[in-house]
């Protein structure tokens, strides 16, 4: 899957004579490709596989809006040609005629990017980059940016997810590891309830508990702390993606820093007191550091989980809460470009592994502990 | 040392009860001079750790006031009490070096960088571990560590350093070796400690005084060898070392002697008069076993027929196990002289003096 983010074969089985004599041309000298690239052209468009044809232009359409139409007007002329036996003469005449475009030389520079078998486009595509005539690297049209911006969000959401759960979970694990057996037990299966809950229930169940007719803006209502007319809008944005992808994480911060938690020995604590400091001075200097590894493994989870973060974006982000996940997914089933979905799956995998070895260089992997 | 206006650490009318029914120590008066080794030995479910956690500041006691140079402590919070502690598992931090442990207590006291080294190098040499500052606890052997939380507990001057068990985790020779080591330490500064322990030979090795806890009540509060010699109860007289029990009903008291009929018709016992104080009571006599002469009868009061019922050969003396007046557990300790050549089975004439053997209650 990561090779389809580079590859860039199919087209070249279609046209290899055409990208062949396309090579030779020489962009300096002569506007337009000399005639051997417009013969290669005829002849493969004449004879090539229709389905094969068909799956190219896919391709080419990325690079230039306006191939798809071109080449099956242009196939549509030679095969009538072809079928009357009547060959021309003149290639580039014939071309011309068929359709003016293929005197206009942008469309010839837009084939440039597709000679080699391997190509970065995807890549460059994915952060809202293309190619411009000679081939350099320059900012797509400001209405097509989308992919930059995404990234920001996604970065930025899974962030704040990892520390709202790092807030929330490190009391609930402390409690979780220090009440009474009796009461961890219950508190454990509130932990844990949810856990075992289907993603899409517990999405939905925050769909009820956000929306303006919902729950919540229901009972602020009531309370006269909200106006009728002033319900908060608290979900199908970025507010609702954050609430609901931090109660779904929140168990995988919970349990690594409660096995932690679990194992520290509570004369730790009485030995620091003894020993002369005050309760918060103790919690921050012995108990804290050594919650560290449950620390890092919960955020790592959770960050990793979260910047890969799918449905929940999806159901509850609305417009402005989706993330890159969500692209991806939408290249993979509706675009059916897996070029660029291959690209965005191999830049969030580099991110993973780019975090991953921060954490290292930080932390220390040894000092993860699961439980 | 019981006057209480010289006692260093004072327990008034204790009672800790943690939920309210029942009392895990009941109506404590114990009183601890300055630089005394006072031992709280006792089987577990005694009381004595939660004594020493009242003493601390982790627990509050039900009812009482504890006093610390004639000081009330009770509503001192742990961490200005200034009491040293060595944990049962040592509670070493494990995130911090060997040195920064010990400077831990400074560091909140806000003593000066300097001075703190200086502190923790000479904590560190005392414990002989001078050279093991910039380990972490994971590093070090199960001793080191008992060494370093001593270090720790001593390092910044506390004016009483308190020990839960602090020698359970180590195995037997470490154990006799860091029981002398502590002692000698003790010595050295003399600083007051207070011991806790189920181990009775830990607790009469290094104590000048022990507090023999059960049932959260203190049973007798005294120098080893008066704990041993002369038990005030049976609970000591069978805590405290090994011990032989015959029980009977008191038939005469004569001043400080009695005379007891043993159960079942074995015969008439003459005792000292100890926990009993009326004719016609119960009571439960106590010898130690190498209190017992074999084969002498030079006491004809005192005189009775064992049967040899196992000999374990032990090097320097044999212990042998006999069956006298219905007590199969009755133990002998035979110094290994070359002349006892009798086998299980055999009969044997035991005899011991009166004053060796006391009437406590049953």
């Amino acid at each position: 899957m990561l090779l389809r983010s580079v590859d860039d074969s199919q087209i070249n089985t279609v046209f290899p004579n055409t990208f062949e004599e396309y090579k030779k041309w020489d962009k300096e000298k002569d506007e337009l490709p000399p005639e051997e690239v417009y013969r290669a052209l005829f002849e493969e468009l004449a004879y090539g596989d229709k389905i094969q044809v068909g799956r190219a232009l896919t391709r080419m359409n990325y690079s230039k809006s306006g191939w798809k139409s071109l080449i099956k007007k242009t196939s549509r002329a030679i095969k009538k040609a072809v079928k009357k036996d009547e060959l021309p003469d003149n290639y580039k005449d014939f071309l011309i005629e068929a359709n003016e475009k293929w005197a206009d030389p942008t469309y010839w520079y837009a084939m440039g990017q597709m000679v080699n078998n391997q190509t970065s486009i995807y890549y460059w595509n994915a952060i809202d980059r293309t190619f411009d005539q000679e081939l350099n690297v320059v900012q797509q049209e400001e209405d097509r940016r989308v992919y930059v911006q995404t990234w920001l969000k996604t970065l930025k959401v899974s962030i704040y997810v990892t520390v709202f759960c790092l807030i929330l979970g490190f009391p609930v694990a402390h409690l979780l590891a220090n009440l009474p057996l009796r009461y961890s037990n219950l508190l454990m299966i509130f932990v844990l309830l949810p856990f075992w809950t289907s993603l899409l229930v517990r999405t939905t169940a925050w769909i009820v508990m956000l929306q303006q007719k919902g729950v919540i803006n229901g009972v602020l209502v009531w309370l006269g702390i909200l106006s009728d007319d002033g319900r908060i809008a608290m979900v199908y944005n970025e507010t609702g993606t954050l609430i609901a992808m931090t109660q779904i994480l929140l168990p995988f911060m919970i349990l690594p820093l409660y096995s932690v938690m679990r194992v520290i020995p509570k004369s730790h604590m009485r030995a620091a007191q003894n020993l002369g400091a005050k309760p918060a001075m103790a919690f921050w200097r012995v108990y804290l550091p050594q919650t560290i590894p449950g620390m890092s493994a919960g955020g790592l989870l959770v960050f990793v989980l979260a910047i890969g973060y799918f449905i929940t974006p999806e159901l509850v982000g609305g417009k402005d809460g989706k993330l890159i996940g969500s692209w991806i997914a939408y290249h993979l089933k509706t675009t059916l470009n897996w070029g660029l979905t291959a690209a965005l799956g191999a830049i969030l995998l580099g991110f993973m592994l780019i975090f991953y070895w921060l954490y290292n260089k930080i932390v220390g992997i040894d000092n993860i502990k699961l439980g | 040392m019981n006057d209480s206006s010289q006692s260093f650490v004072k327990f008034e009318k204790i009672d800790k009860s943690y939920d309210g029914e029942v009392l895990v120590v009941k109506n404590l008066n114990l009183d601890i001079a300055k630089g005394e080794f006072v031992t709280m030995l006792g089987p577990s479910g005694s009381g004595k750790t939660t004594t020493l956690m009242m003493l601390a500041g982790f627990e509050t006691p039900t009812n009482g006031e504890i006093f610390l140079d004639t000081k009330p402590i009770s509503k001192i919070p742990p961490y200005e009490r200034e009491i040293g502690m060595v944990f049962q598992n040592y509670a070493l931090f494990p995130h911090m070096t060997v040195q920064e442990n010990l400077a831990f207590p400074l560091e909140v006291r806000k003593i000066s960088k300097s001075e703190t080294q200086k502190k923790v190098q000479k904590a560190l040499d005392m414990v002989e571990l001078g050279n093991f500052g910039t380990r972490f606890p994971a590093q070090l052997s199960g001793g080191q560590q008992q060494r370093v939380a001593l270090a720790r507990a001593l390092v910044f001057e506390p004016r009483l350093v308190l020990m839960d068990e602090p020698l359970g985790a180590l195995d037997k020779n470490l154990r006799e070796q860091m029981q002398y080591e502590i002692k000698h330490i003790h010595d050295r500064i003399g600083i007051t400690v207070v011991y806790v322990t189920h181990d009775q030979s830990e607790a009469l090795t290094m104590s000048n005084r022990i507090a023999v806890f059960n049932d959260g009540v203190v049973q007798q509060l005294s120098t080893p060898d008066i704990l041993y010699e002369k038990p005030e109860n049976s609970f000591v007289a069978k805590f405290i070392g090994e011990n032989n029990t015959l029980n009977g009903v008191v038939k005469e008291i004569n001043d400080s002697t009695c005379e007891v009929d043993l159960d079942n018709n074995h015969g008439t016992v003459k005792a000292l008069k100890v926990n009993v104080s009326e004719v016609g009571e119960k009571t439960q006599l106590s010898i130690r076993p190498e209190r017992v002469s074999i084969d002498s009868s030079n006491n004809s009061l005192n005189s009775f027929e064992g049967k040899i019922e196992e000999l374990i050969y032990l090097g320097d003396h044999i212990r042998a196990r006999l069956d006298v007046c219905g007590n199969n557990e009755f133990i002998v300790k035979v110094p290994n002289e070359g002349s006892f050549n009798h086998k299980e089975g055999d009969t044997l004439n035991l005899s011991w003096n009166s004053e060796d053997v006391r009437a406590l209650d049953i």
